[in-house]
């Protein structure tokens, strides 16, 4: 009886699995539906109205438009320099063996493998240290370490879904290193590149435990929110930042994963 | 003659192994050159040597008198065909068979036209549009045959080029091969380790075991006088008498080897220069044209006879457990080396 | 067929110098060509990363003096010692039966969810579920708190869902228990604990799929076959190989948990969290050598986790 019935699963699993599903949804339903709340003040429910009004009156606010600016361009920043950084260590350990290497992929996770805070403090540290005032610049170092693990592992990925012998083929037809690079590993792994890009974006874009050790008087869209939290006024605002917080994280995860997915036939080898 | 490739006393190492054992080496040009070996025998190794893609840990290695050793794969004069075609997957065929030219700076008009040349030449032409992935696996092999043409290489390297091939089109490309280095007259370097195809394409076969070269010559020569009793084992079967057994034959401690298809059983009357052997029939294997008889001359000495299945001499009385004596002739007989 | 002209542009290929030279050494030196790869992260990392957890370590060495609340370079393990005090191992404990509780929880949620993307799945369900589980998991963590302040909020969603279907008696017997209790299910310990469970659950969902996706379907087949129930086959099989995934999913829950200063501060009773501690000691206080010295104290216990996690092979699942 076991083996016949294996094909749907039962009620309870269902139950289960579904729910989970549901626990994992319900906050983020609760920022839609609240960015949309007529009511000025408290989060009663059911909502006492829809209205459009507070995403106008959050896009006229300063301090929130200032704090949407500066997290883009550093969330930006920060990806530039993931990119290149997790791009080359992917290419340096690929395909090679030597001592050390597990170190150097160690050390590469371990900004976050560690708690944030482990990083955010040291950084600080090290900063006061050389007489930095924390800063953007500050802020940007910090994201850009614990961004390129995710560049890297989306590209070491591919790189090694990339049979060896393409490379090789490539030289033996007369191309140098740089052509080979240009002509035959960068197409293949451009797809890795924007997905991790989309990822490193993301995560910058909403850190808040690292960042609040570096900003010094900076504040991020995540510090703004963080602000709001632990004195509560301009509700109706808050909730609206916090969807488009949500959005801005949400849709490069969705598109990385559309990127990535499938992708196995394409960067295969010719077999 | 001119010397395509040469090897002198080359190595290659990892760490402990020996991949490659000082090896001698001179290969022809217009030659079609095999390398005949097991997995893990050296030849592959020797192969990626001479592209490039691997370097010596000791020797010299030329190709046309020039010193290699140290020269990228892409500033040298050969190409390859790689056993697992290795073709871009993220380039149509066309761009596929143009890749060489494109890296020398032909212009896109020009070496499209000659990639379509080279489609045409491999029976390809309709399908320049294509993913390689939407090729069958000879297609692919054509193309990447195309591709390491089309740069005129002088000397042309494949690694086990048929391998994921089946029966019927590997035979079918085997002839095509050899047909096309006939009309390119280029050196054909071709690894394999099945020493068929090595016998029926090559103007001679080197055959490597552990890394060194047991012997080199051409496939007549390989498979009538084996040097070694690798070779005479490897290149075909062969029934090796061993230094003690021959010295209880023929009285002299000379191994040798004798083709399982140049033993009968002794006629009435046999007569010449030859040895009876007293063997009991083990097992008959019916193999189409012909079959194959284990015979058992003593214990652990079991030799194979092989005999056309239209003989009739031979069809009659052989059932397993039956005594029979065999004529190994004497110019069938060949002294082993070691 | 065959065209045998040199193609015009041959001479092209040789680019004077400079670049050959630099492709035939690279070429010929195959480790000069990884350390051109490397050097930048490498730089990187070592001077940002690593100098700074050298700089952090280094202050834990150092004396703070509370009168003037200032640091000096005077040597001192003082810092390690006051850890042990019985205020600072009560934040210690108060941290880590959380972490321990969180793990649980998540791993007890994570496993049917993983089991049913992995064995039931089919067509739009298999990609369904993976964003569904990935989406909450990279979604801003700090909108996820804040909504979960919202959720809780007396006159909230929960309120209303517990007043609706008349579970009051319920949820205000459980304030009343010790330990889970408080006034109000925001500043209650078992509020704490939902949302540190719903902030870390994806990070146990996924990993817990990773290996059970590698559990062969003819295992399964192999076992029924050998005549087990069900029951015997999830208990001897599926647990057994599933394991190491719980594993690995526990190293995010429990680290993630250690380092969080946000969700003690927003959510549950007042007592300090190794993270909300390193806050104030650091930011307030500013007793960097005495946040320093607590830092340590995850980093320990990461490390004795992860070398244990090691070794029954939880990084093949990451």
């Amino acid at each position: 009886m076991h083996s016949d019935q294996s094909d749907r699963a039962s009620w309870w699993l269902r139950l289960l699995a579904f729910g989970g599903i549901g626990f994992l949804f319900l906050p983020i339903a609760v920022i839609v539906l609240y960015a949309f709340n007529a009511e000025s003040s408290g989060y009663s429910f059911p909502p006492q109205g829809f209205t459009l009004g507070w995403f106008a009156a959050a896009f006229a606010r300063d301090d929130v438009m200032a704090a949407i600016g500066l997290s883009l361009r550093l969330a930006a920043l920060a990806t530039v320099l993931a990119l290149l950084l997790g791009t080359l260590a992917a290419a340096a350990l690929y395909r090679r063996d030597f001592l050390g290497k597990d170190a150097i992929t160690m050390m590469l996770i371990l900004p976050i493998a560690l708690p944030g805070i482990i990083t955010g403090i040291a950084l600080l540290s090290a900063f006061r240290l050389a007489d930095i005032t924390p800063g953007f610049w500050t802020i940007a170092i910090g994201h850009a370490t614990f961004c390129v693990v995710v560049v890297y592992n989306n590209v070491i990925a591919r790189f090694r879904r990339i049979s060896t012998s393409l490379l090789e083929a490539s030289q033996d037809l007369g191309a140098n290193m740089w052509q080979s690079f240009r002509y035959v590993i960068l197409p293949q792994i451009a797809t890795a590149l924007l997905a991790g890009g989309m990822l490193a974006f993301a995560l910058s874009f909403d850190e808040i435990i690292v960042t609040t050790f570096t900003a010094g008087n900076e504040v991020t869209l995540p510090i703004w929110m963080l602000n709001q939290l632990s004195r509560p006024r301009d509700v109706p605002i808050t909730n609206v930042v916090a969807l488009c917080v949500m959005l801005m994280t949400a849709l490069p995860i969705l598109a990385a994963y559309t990127l990535t997915r499938g992708t196995e036939d394409i960067a295969g080898s010719g077999k | 003659m001119t010397l395509a490739v040469r090897f002198q006393q080359v190595s290659r190492h990892y760490d402990a192994v020996r991949a490659v054992d000082q090896i001698d080496l001179a290969i022809a040009e217009g030659e079609f050159f095999s390398m005949l070996g097991p997995s893990g025998s050296g030849k592959t190794t020797s192969l990626r040597l001479i592209a490039g893609f691997e370097q010596p840990s000791s020797g010299s290695i030329q190709i046309f008198g020039r010193e290699a050793a140290g020269l990228p794969p892409n500033l040298r004069d050969v190409n390859t065909v790689f056993q697992d075609y290795a073709l871009f997957p993220h380039m149509s065929v066309l761009d596929n068979v143009a890749y060489g030219l494109m890296i020398k700076g032909v212009a896109r008009a020009e070496r499209h036209r000659r990639a379509e040349a080279m489609l045409d030449m491999v029976k390809l032409g309709q399908y320049g549009s294509r993913r390689p992935s939407a090729l069958s696996g000879g297609q692919r092999q054509r193309v990447a045959l195309a591709r390491a043409l089309i740069l005129q290489p002088r000397v042309l390297l494949l690694d086990e080029p048929l391998g994921a091939l089946d029966l019927k089109l590997r035979e079918q490309m085997q002839t095509e091969l050899k047909a096309l280095q006939r009309k390119l007259g280029i050196t054909f370097i071709y690894v394999t380790h099945d020493q068929g195809e090595a016998l029926s394409m090559s103007d001679r076969v080197a055959v490597f075991n552990k890394g060194r070269i047991e012997q080199i010559a051409a496939p007549q020569v390989l498979y009538t006088q084996p040097a070694t009793a690798f070779v005479a084992d490897f290149v075909g079967t062969s029934n090796v008498f061993d230094a003690a057994w021959a010295a209880s034959l023929t009285g002299q401690q000379q191994a040798f080897a004798v083709r399982p298809e140049r033993i009968r059983p002794v006629q009435e009357g046999q007569d010449g220069d030859g040895i009876r052997l007293p063997t009991r029939l083990l097992d008959v294997q019916y193999l189409g044209a012909v079959s194959r008889y284990e015979l058992e001359a003593g214990p652990e000495r079991i030799i194979s006879m092989v005999l056309p299945n239209d003989d009739a001499a031979a069809r009659q009385v052989l059932t397993p457990g039956q005594a029979i004596t065999v004529w190994l002739p004497a110019q069938a007989m060949h002294a082993l080396a070691g | 067929m065959m065209t045998v002209s040199l193609p015009e542009g041959q001479t092209t290929a040789t680019r004077p110098g400079i670049l050959l030279r630099l492709g035939g050494a690279l070429y010929r030196h195959p480790g000069l060509q990884l350390a051109l790869l490397l050097a930048l992260p490498l730089l990187w990392f070592m001077l940002v990363y690593l100098g700074s957890l050298c700089t952090l370590l280094a202050q834990s060495v150092l004396t703070f003096d509370d009168f003037t609340m200032s640091v000096s370079r005077e040597l001192t393990l003082d810092n390690y010692r006051q850890l042990l005090s019985p205020a600072n191992l009560d934040v210690v404990l108060r941290t880590l039966s959380m972490a321990t509780l969180v793990s649980l929880a998540s791993a007890v949620m994570a496993f049917p969810l993983a089991y049913y993307m992995v064995r039931y799945a089919r067509g739009w369900q298999k990609g369904f579920f993976y964003v569904a589980v990935m989406l909450p998991m990279w979604a801003s963590y700090i909108v996820k708190v804040y909504a979960w302040t919202v959720l809780l909020a007396k006159g909230g969603i929960v309120y209303w869902a517990y007043q609706t279907l008349g579970l009051q008696g319920i949820v205000d017997w459980l304030m009343t228990l010790p330990l889970i209790g408080g006034n109000s299910l925001t500043t209650s310990n078992l509020g704490r604990f939902t949302v540190f469970t719903y902030i870390w659950l994806p990070f146990m969902i996924l990993p817990i799929q990773a290996a059970l996706e590698r559990v062969p379907a003819n295992l399964l087949q192999a076992s029924s076959d050998l005549g087990a129930s069900g029951a015997q086959t999830f208990r001897h099989v599926i647990l057994p190989l599933a394991f190491p995934g719980v594993v690995a999913g526990s190293i995010f829950t429990f680290s993630l948990t250690l380092g969080d200063y946000i969700i003690p501060q927003l959510i549950g009773p007042s007592g300090l969290f190794i993270g909300s501690m390193v806050y104030t000691m650091q930011g307030s206080i500013g007793n960097m050598p005495l946040a320093a010295a607590f830092t340590v104290v995850p980093v320990c216990i990461i490390g004795l986790y992860l070398l244990g996690a090691r070794k029954l092979g939880a990084f093949d699942a990451l």
